[in-house]
């Protein structure tokens, strides 16, 4: 793991500002920022651990611990309030078993709020690694969720 | 012969099964052995309708949707390769009154062309905006800025042309250009439509920024939330490179202007300028202090300009066409066009560009159609989550800057927010201090402990724990959130609340069991 740390560092130490490209090059690559980075990085960017940690704790989006294998961020801004999206929120915790900011005890589905997804003519919203899904309901939540679990095909196969 | 088939690849189009929908559309023609042509373009922003497909035809391009996967086949049954009847057919797109009935300035290109081919940007008029820069000295660019009226879009409305002269002004070794693609309001998704639907407008009005003040780098601040957005932008980023508009000599003018997308990390704060500033420079998103102001000491203490995406997008057209071109269009001291983006509990959600003044009714009935649940809409929020709701005996306001003040709310990035009369406004005043206690920044004490405290208050009254008393207290804690904080965020928060308590008072009394 060290070794691939110092080598995202490498790859960025030269542009200006570099920590957050760095933190999420280091995401990217792990799932979430381990403990032990933040002092490499401190010490390959010529920062304290405190300015790493600083940074790491206060953005909502960079993890403190590995998320389950799909991570499923539901919207609970406005717009997809005044489309019920707190029932939403409601049946996705109850179908999951676990609140926000958790992860199911089989490592398969993290649960996070999000703060807007920028479809919000199509709410209530989610994003599933990455994937954008509108107009949501209970319904299609648990279709979207069966999806996930299915046994990776090939395409075509 | 092949027809061309154009489905969208915007984000909200995919969020509904546009890409599945391509999909079945190539393989039906393969099985009856059509040849079509997909084309992937952005969203004609008629979002009720997505995925609208689109087939060319001898007079013009026909829409379909909101196309299901089940629908293909019969599609294919109605011959909607030759325009035919079906029950999802809508005739020219761009003859439906709620495309038709627009002013599409700054989004005249999305949904219409391939976002990433330069050719067809080119085609729509793309670049002619730069062409014309390039004639002109840096101090001319910046007077046509300021003679189109064009103010900030992302909220604070401040005059771009004079932004972008106090950078002029300011002799430095190095300046920049930033772009604020931290659209986290929500309600909002122009940003994410016109740089996923037309990456070279923003990459085009950037470049004659940089040009117009002397800045050789830029950075787009772009938020996590749209990974569709950063593929895009550095795809197109990679093309306008390869083919000379951006880089060491911009189409051989001699200036260099380089462009590079940063990503953001799930901070809203992030989208107040100088926590952006910060959070482009690696560090947390504290927001500054100002002055100086950005504009003289900004990125890396640089003078630096930040626009929003839509101003920046907007500048092209107004060097193309001249800024009595784009003065031309709105009202009193908000000119041009503004991309209105309905949202919430709308039947007909979608984005809307029109000169300043269409009134908030025209748009929630005549554009959208009233409500998605078919109850009465009984408040919109307008800008974002640090805007006022308004209540719907001021729906015959007009939207422009100044109306919108008169009525105590504020237009800020354009999206309306619709909620129909189940709506509980205490809930929604409480969720405005829970929204801001997530996403404060720390820095100022209202900010961060008043939010909190809100919530707590909010949730006695809500109960019936002396309801009176802790009103006032209520509203004593906005004023000190109002006065005492640096930024919009502990700064504004106070709007909603205030304006649920003035509008719908009612429902902060209306008891219920704790």
């Amino acid at each position: 793991m060290i070794s691939q740390i110092h080598s995202i560092i490498e790859r960025f130490r030269s542009e200006p500002g570099p920590l957050i490209l760095v933190l999420h090059a280091i995401q990217a690559e792990f799932g979430y920022i381990p403990e032990e980075a933040k002092a490499v990085v401190a010490d390959g960017l010529n920062l304290s651990r405190a300015e790493v940690h600083g940074v790491v704790s206060f953005y909502h989006f960079f993890r403190h611990s590995p998320p389950g294998r799909h991570v499923v961020q539901l919207c609970r801004a406005e717009a997809c309030q005044s489309m019920h999206a707190d029932k939403l929120a409601t049946h996705a915790q109850h179908r999951l078993g676990i609140g926000f900011h958790e992860t199911t005890a089989d490592g398969e589905f993290s649960l996070e709020p999000v703060y807007c997804l920028g479809n919000c003519a199509c709410s209530p919203a989610m994003m599933v690694d990455g994937q954008l899904y509108g107009r949501m309901s209970n319904e299609r939540f648990d279709e979207v969720l069966a999806e996930q679990q299915l046994p990776h095909q090939r395409p075509g196969s | 012969m092949s027809t061309i088939v154009y489905i969208p690849k915007d984000a909200a189009a995919l969020s509904v099964g546009a890409d599945a929908v391509a999909q079945a559309i190539a393989e039906q023609a393969r099985a009856r052995s059509l040849t079509v042509t997909i084309k992937r373009n952005g969203s004609r922003g008629l979002l009720w309708l997505e995925p609208l497909i689109e087939v060319e035809t001898a007079t013009g391009r026909v829409a379909y949707g909101p196309v299901s996967l089940a629908d293909v086949p019969g599609l294919f049954e109605a011959s909607f390769l030759q325009g035919g009847a079906h029950a999802l057919h809508h005739g020219l797109t761009e003859q439906i009154p709620y495309f038709k009935n627009q002013q599409r300035l700054t989004f005249a290109r999305v949904g219409l062309i391939e976002p990433t081919n330069l050719q067809d940007y080119c085609a729509h008029d793309g670049y002619r905006g730069l062409r014309q820069t390039l004639q002109m000295g840096q101090a001319q660019i910046v007077q046509a800025v300021t003679d189109s009226g064009l103010r900030g879009r992302g909220g604070a409305a401040f005059p771009t042309g004079i932004k972008w002269k106090t950078v002029l002004d300011a002799p430095a070794a190095q300046k920049y250009v930033t772009c604020n693609a931290d659209e986290g309001d929500s309600g909002t998704f122009a940003d994410r439509m016109l740089m996923e639907g037309d990456p070279f407008a923003l990459i085009e009005g950037m470049t004659i920024a940089g040009i117009a003040v002397g800045a050789t780098r830029g950075f787009i601040y772009l938020r996590a939330e749209y990974p569709h957005a950063y593929r895009t932008l550095n795809e197109a980023i990679a093309v306008a490179t390869s083919q000379g508009y951006l880089g060491a000599n911009v189409l051989g003018s001699g200036h260099r202007f380089d462009l590079e997308v940063r990503l953001g990390a799930g901070a809203y704060i992030c989208g107040e300028e100088t926590s952006m500033l910060e959070s482009l420079e690696g560090r947390r998103g504290e927001v500054r202090v100002r002055p100086p102001l950005p504009a003289i000491k900004g990125l890396f203490g640089m003078p630096t300009i930040v626009n929003n995406v839509i101003s920046l997008a907007s500048v092209p057209i107004i060097l193309d066409k001249g800024a009595s071109f784009y003065r031309d269009f709105g009202t009193g001291k908000s000119r041009g066009t503004l991309p209105i983006q309905l949202a919430g509990n709308l039947k007909r959600g979608g984005l809307v560009e029109r000169a300043f003044g269409v009134s908030l009714r025209e748009l929630l009935y005549d554009y959208a159609g009233g409500s998605a649940s078919g109850r009465p809409i009984r408040t919109v929020q307008i800008g974002g989550p640090l805007g006022a709701y308004v209540p719907a005996a001021q729906f015959d306001t007009p939207v422009d800057y100044e109306a919108l003040s008169e009525i105590g709310a504020l237009l800020g990035h354009g999206g309306i927010v619709a909620f129909d009369d189940t709506v509980d406004m205490a809930h929604m005043a409480r969720y405005a201090m829970e929204f801001c206690a997530i996403e404060s920044c720390g820095k100022c004490t209202p900010c961060r402990i008043g939010s909190t405290r809100g919530m707590e208050v909010i949730d006695r009254i809500m109960v019936g724990v002396n309801p009176q008393q802790n009103l006032t207290l209520l509203e004593e804690l906005c004023d000190t959130m109002l006065n005492g904080s640096l930024c919009g965020l502990g700064g504004m928060t106070p709007f909603p609340v205030q304006s649920a308590l003035k509008h719908f008072r009612q429902d902060f009394l209306k008891f219920r069991n704790p």
